[in-house]
């Protein structure tokens, strides 16, 4: 039997809600043929991802912690989204955050302490956005494929931040990593390891929401990524919109490194591409780029990476099964949203009614 | 060791190590060239390099274990070509997707499929055999020059495959089709081209190369197993298509930069050279050299009023009902 595909009138809502249902239901029972074929239960090993996500206290404490940025990267992805520009590149902003943040950490000692967080988080908040920037600047002028510039500068971002904590920046007695930022300049813990970072994530949710749904910019925004050519005829400047959002998606990006590293690493050192950036896309993509379901989704994405790192203790199972799934979730969530604006129904053969 | 032997030794380091990223661009010319961009490149090909190893761990065969890498590679590519062609998903995040499934999964199997006296681990574990050079007799003695007659199978097969590619895709009729499909698609469904199997066949394609790339690193070049062991080796190649501006004949040109660049890191830092440029600097001149190149070869094209080298459709899936 054959297929035809239709295009929709508008989108299905009952398949926008329905689809990324599916898709968490079949991506773990996609898992669990994985962990069956390697010899694992299923069950228990599910079972044991929760626990170590949110047994107790602490693990609980660890998942809210890996959510911050997460978070952050989701809403700083889904803002170039919008606009059909895809940054792959918030790897990289956050990447540069770190650096900005550790670069007043380490040299501005001549600021009063209580400056030194604030500016270290503005200068990450600018390295990032002009790191998002440059790759907007480029496509609005001349039309340069984002996608390749933006992945091109992830990788370009990790190698400075490579050669500043093993060599130019790299603390005196240390093999690498530079000089812990002074503890003034902390961002403080309230429970246990979680921070305070986490309302700036969450102001940050209620900010865009506010942005992108009720005001005019929000409006052209969706409207670019709907139609270009109509918003242009609108008197939409396509140009500036771009920059603007991308000098924003970095910013934020880049304030997601600079809020991690003040409050969990102190420091600019190895693993500081910890892979939020790209994770940060699922959690755009899942979310339908809507900020508040972003939260719901960071969270669960989070959890995933916490209780997968127990596996390795508690089933001795490698903890990338934890990437394994996270990958998972992505293919059926992309292979559905088909059914978004489609419908699939069997093509009638020639003479049949 | 004078300069001479510096330089073939060098030139034999870059031949080794970029034996692997040549395959992985060149199938990625094949599929990009039919309008799909697969950035699922890294994950297939770390896919291929465990496959490949585990086989030839269990098995001793080489042969079958770049066999199964190939094959593994084409059926990651297949769900890439499945979701962006079929089911007309984005291809940017699809291909991010199955790159992060991809290597989680090869990092999750590399420590289940060995053997039960090693926990199942394959990390640490050597082969019988690896992929040895083979000398040409007389040729490998020339300076400099011989380096290229001192290679691999794998290498030498290259040697065949790229020219090969160029011919195939400039002076044949299935080229032609191939390029049609990439540039103007809906004018090359007008001419009876089933656009989207033309877009499955190379996107498969492109992954059967990706797949025997990883195998040409956990098979030849470093022959052992080890969790991400591929190490942005899928990146450089999506960043060296760009660079060969999709053209296979180019391929060869940027694997030797690229390549040379790479092993030139490798060189110094063992040598221990105190260095002008910091090693950092060398690993990300490839992707500095690819932006410079995107960029200016996207405003020579606005100049030249697009004559630009990218496929035109690169990116966008295609529809016969829809615009």
């Amino acid at each position: 039997m054959r297929f035809i595909i239709e295009k929709r009138n508008e989108k299905s809502k009952k398949m926008q809600v329905l689809i990324p249902i599916y898709s968490l239901l079949i991506s773990f029972v996609l898992g669990a043929i994985v962990l069956l074929l390697s010899n694992a239960n299923p069950i228990q090993t599910y079972a044991a991802i929760f626990k170590g996500a949110f047994g107790s206290n602490t693990k609980i404490q660890y998942t809210l912690v890996k959510m911050i940025p997460l978070l952050m990267c989701g809403l700083a992805v889904g803002i170039a989204f919008r606009l059909r520009f895809w940054n792959i590149g918030a790897e990289g902003q956050y990447v540069m955050g770190v650096i900005g943040i550790t670069w007043v950490m380490q040299f501005w000692t001549w600021l009063p302490n209580v400056l030194v967080l604030p500016i270290g988080l503005i200068m990450a908040i600018i390295f990032g956005g002009l790191w998002g920037g440059i790759p907007g600047a480029l496509k609005a002028q001349w039309k340069v494929d984002e996608t390749l510039t933006t992945l091109m500068m992830n990788y370009i971002a990790i190698g400075i931040a490579e050669y500043l904590y093993i060599s130019a920046w790299k603390a005196p007695k240390n093999n690498m990593g530079t000089v812990k930022y002074p503890d003034f300049a902390w961002i403080q813990r309230f429970w246990g390891k979680v921070h305070y970072g986490i309302f700036i994530a969450l102001i940050l949710v209620v900010i865009l929401y506010f942005v992108l749904y009720k005001t005019r910019w929000g409006f052209e925004l969706n409207m670019i990524g709907k139609n270009s050519e109509a918003a242009r005829c609108q008197g939409v400047s396509i140009k500036k919109n771009i920059i603007l959002a991308m000098l924003l998606s970095g910013a934020i990006a880049g304030l997601a490194g600079g809020i991690d590293a003040s409050a969990v690493t102190h420091s600019l050192t190895k693993g500081v591409n910890s892979g939020y950036g790209f994770t940060g896309i699922i959690v755009a993509w899942m979310s339908g780029l809507n900020p508040f379901v972003s939260i719901v989704i960071a969270l669960f994405l989070a959890a995933l990476e916490t209780g997968s790192d127990a596996l390795q203790i508690t089933m001795h199972l490698p903890s990338a099964m934890g990437e394994v799934l996270q990958g998972l979730i992505l293919i059926p969530l992309l292979a559905g949203s088909i059914f978004i604006d489609h419908r699939i129904k069997p093509a009638r053969v020639k003479g049949d009614k | 060791m004078n300069s001479l032997d510096l330089i073939t030794k060098l030139l034999a380091a870059t031949l080794a190590m970029g034996t692997s990223l040549t395959y992985a661009t060149l199938g990625e010319v094949f599929t990009e060239k039919s309008g799909v961009l697969n950035l699922g490149l890294e994950g297939t090909m770390l896919m291929g390099a465990l496959s490949g190893f585990a086989v030839t761990f269990h098995t001793q065969s080489l042969m079958l274990g770049v066999i199964i890498a190939m094959l593994t590679g084409g059926l990651f590519s297949l769900i890439h070509a499945f979701l962006t062609i079929s089911l007309r998903s984005n291809q940017v995040v699809t291909g991010l997707s199955i790159t992060m499934f991809g290597t989680g999964l090869a990092n999750f199997l590399g420590k289940r499929l060995g053997p039960v006296e090693n926990n199942l681990n394959l990390v640490g574990l050597n082969l019988a055999a690896k992929f040895e050079n083979i000398q040409i007799p007389l040729l490998h003695k020339i300076p400099v020059i011989g380096a290229f007659f001192d290679v691999s199978i794998l290498t030498y097969l290259l040697y065949i495959l790229l020219p090969l590619s160029w011919y195939f895709m400039y002076k044949t009729k299935h080229g032609l089709t191939l390029r049609s499909v990439g540039e103007a698609p809906r004018t090359a469904a007008a001419m009876g081209i089933n656009v989207n199997k033309t877009r499955y066949i190379y996107t498969v394609l492109g992954g059967f190369f990706a797949g025997v790339g990883g195998a040409a690193l956990s098979l030849s070049f470093t022959p052992s197993w080890n969790d991400s062991m591929t190490g942005g080796i899928g990146w450089i190649a999506i960043a060296l298509v760009i660079f060969s501006a999709w053209n296979p004949a180019r391929v060869a040109i940027g694997t030797l930069v690229f390549g040379g660049i790479t092993s030139l890191q490798f060189f110094l830092q063992a040598a221990g050279f105190k260095m002008v440029i910091p090693v950092q600097f060398l690993a990300i001149a490839p992707y500095f050299i690819t932006v410079v190149t995107l960029i200016i070869m996207t405003i020579n094209s606005i100049k030249n009023k697009g004559s630009f080298a990218s496929p035109s459709a690169l990116g966008t899936p295609f529809a016969i009902d829809e615009k």
